[in-house]
């Protein structure tokens, strides 16, 4: 037994030895450890040509084969009836169970697949139950197509994200991108990383975009609702151009703000807005005070008139005599007879008064 | 347990030194990558390349002699770093782009460059100088316009003429920031703030003209209205008006006394009072 090595690498496993008779493969294998399953060293560059091992490597837990049979290193499997090892039943049931369990392709509603044979694209899966052949043969890269995927730029750091305008003015903005897959074989072929050329793209369109724009535009909803669909284009031309296979199927500006350092010369505008809104509002108050005040005045005036025009003579007597009996009987009175007699004015009384807002006149001549 | 393999040895040997030079003559090649042949340092076959005859898949090759350079096919990505750019008009400016590119020539490329990263190197600064020249040349207001396009287009014709040299295609510049930097940044904010104030004043200064024009046009509406109305009977008027004056000024009803009215006998107010007639 200690001769026979095994044609699964013998120990190659780790500490596989412990236990098993063939110990001795360090003596006659000088690269013992080794994996058989890698080319010799040196033959190209470092890189590893043949990939399966690659591939079985990243196969997960039905990997049946890691390591080179180490999983029959470190333990003694029972023996079957005829006095035979399970060891070789174990390895090409789990073979089998892999190859089988990378023949099935169970496609969700929104997903699609591209399948490799041997490296080279041969098909695509739609949604649903699929068939290919077992894994090292066919490859198979399940993707979801129609699920949306959102970027948002600029992303968590929160930092401002200044933006040159056309008249040179800054503004901060951040925006969602809302895209999804077009073409899955252009989204896996074409273009190293989909997502970041996404990315990268969004922010260049979204620049030449607003380079186009005056400041105040990307303020008012029309001006943003045509940045919008602008970047959108641009996007969508510029990914095309790379076949990139993605559909941009929103941008969303979510925020468009003037730059933190001058906001509170933005606000002076509001508020001077709101100011001058506040000033024609007290103007129009004014008006109609004015013009209520005019045409109640003329009112008065035209019925009174109307009076006075079916009798002129007595309605004026009347008016005349009812206002000087108001005016006089709330003031004194001094009635000086003048003829030849040098007044004598109550100077003292008047003094006393003169304390208070005094009003004196000398009568109306006549009517 | 070692019955098995002392049963099939012999067999199961030769099925492994099968699959071991199965293994290492035989390469995969997927979809997204090219591939170039070197046999003993030459470059003597492609696999896979953009417009090639031979597409992805299985291939063999001599083991040890040949060595196999994978090549991404896909569109790559050089991104230049933030970098001053002066405009014709002498204006700073920060710009930041990208090109895509891909590799059309794989045999140039590994002659020529090495690796996608030797051919990311070499263009790096090439699409930085070429740049600069071309933005150079334009005004800083140029920049932010659509001739932007034209200018990128120029630079993406320099930049592919270098990288086909390198065996590289470039698809697309893009510019994808172009930043003021920090001095001109705080001009740029204090203009900005300078031109909210004036347009802050612009819209109080309308606010107080439409005020005034507004009460001016209610004053003159009102004297229409007062003279349609008053003119009727200017001498009438005069009358109403003065005792509605008298009333106003002497009649003062909160508090009542405070007047003196001193009276000639003459007055007319008196007549009827002297009994003359």
């Amino acid at each position: 037994m200690a001769g026979k090595k095994s044609p699964w690498g013998g120990g190659s496993g780790n500490g596989g030895d412990n236990d098993k008779p063939t110990g001795s493969n360090g003596g006659d294998k000088p690269k013992g450890p080794r994996n058989p399953w890698l080319p010799p060293g040196g033959g190209d560059d470092g890189r590893r040509a043949p990939n399966i091992e690659d591939i079985f490597k990243n196969r997960g837990p039905e990997g049946p084969r890691r390591g080179g049979g180490g999983g029959g290193s470190n333990f003694r499997f029972p023996q079957r009836p005829g006095g035979k090892s399970w060891f070789p039943v174990a390895v090409v049931a789990i073979i089998g169970l892999g190859l089988v369990a990378t023949s099935f392709h169970l496609i969700g509603p929104q997903q699609e697949a591209v399948v490799k044979t041997l490296g080279n694209y041969t098909r695509k899966m739609e949604p649903g139950l699929n068939f290919s052949a077992p894994f090292p043969i066919e490859t198979v890269d399940v993707e979801d197509v129609e699920g949306v995927r959102t970027v948002r730029i600029p992303g968590n750091n929160s930092q401002a994200k200044l933006i040159l305008t056309g008249d040179q003015n800054l503004v901060d903005l951040s925006y969602i991108v809302r895209w999804n897959i077009k073409d899955l074989e252009g989204f896996k072929f074409r273009v190293v990383d989909p997502e970041e050329t996404v990315n990268e793209a969004a922010e260049a369109a979204m620049r030449a975009s607003v380079a186009e724009t005056e400041l105040d535009e990307t303020f008012s909803g029309q001006g943003r609702a045509a940045i919008e669909q602008d970047v959108r284009e641009r996007m969508q031309a510029t990914l095309d151009s790379y076949g990139a296979g993605v559909r941009v199927l929103g941008v969303e500006i979510e925020k468009a703000d003037p730059p933190a350092q001058v906001v509170d010369a933005f606000r002076d505008v509001q508020v001077a807005e709101q100011n001058a809104d506040a000033a024609r509002n007290q103007a129009r108050g004014y008006a109609q005070q004015v013009l209520a005040q005019a045409e109640g005045e003329a009112e008065a005036f035209d019925k009174v008139y109307e009076q006075y025009r079916l009798a002129p003579q007595v309605t004026r007597q009347r008016l005349y005599y009812e206002t000087m009996e108001r005016v006089l009987s709330q003031t004194d009175k001094t009635i000086v007879e003048t003829n030849n007699v040098t007044p004598y004015l109550p100077l003292p009384e008047i003094r006393r008064r003169a304390q208070e807002p005094t009003t004196t006149i000398t009568a109306p001549e006549g009517q | 347990m070692s019955s098995f393999f002392q049963d099939h040895r012999n067999s199961l040997l030769a099925l492994g030194v099968a699959i071991v030079a199965f293994m290492m003559s035989a390469y995969v090649v997927p979809e997204e990558e090219q591939v170039v042949i070197i046999r003993t340092g030459n470059p003597v076959g492609v696999v896979n390349t953009p417009g090639g005859e031979t597409g992805a898949g299985l291939y063999l090759r001599v083991p040890f002699i040949d060595s196999v350079r994978r090549i991404e096919k896909r569109l790559l990505d050089l991104e230049m770093n933030d970098e001053e750019v002066l405009s014709a008009d002498q204006q700073r400016l920060l710009v930041n782009a990208y090109a895509r590119f891909r590799i059309t020539d794989p045999v140039r490329m590994v002659e020529r460059a090495g690796t996608t990263d030797g051919v990311r190197n070499a263009l790096e600064p090439i699409l930085n100088s070429v740049l600069r020249q071309e933005l150079g040349r334009r005004t800083f207001q140029s920049m932010l316009t659509a001739e932007r396009g034209s200018a990128l287009a120029n630079v993406r014709a320099n930049l592919d003429r270098q990288a086909r040299q390198y065996g590289a295609e470039v698809v697309d510049v893009k510019i994808m920031r172009t930043d003021l930097p920090e001095a001109p940044l705080q001009s740029a904010f204090r203009r900005m703030e300078s031109d909210r104030e004036r347009e802050a004043r612009t819209i109080r200064a309308g606010g107080s003209r439409d005020a005034r024009i507004i009460r001016a046009e209610a004053d003159a509406e009102a004297a229409r209205i007062y003279a349609e109305s008053f003119g009727k009977d200017a001498e009438f008027y005069d009358f109403y008006r003065a005792m509605q004056s008298y009333d106003a000024t002497f009649s003062n009803g909160e508090n009542p006394s405070e007047s003196s009215i001193i009276l000639s006998p003459d007055n007319e107010y008196l007549r009827q009072f002297r009994g003359r007639r």
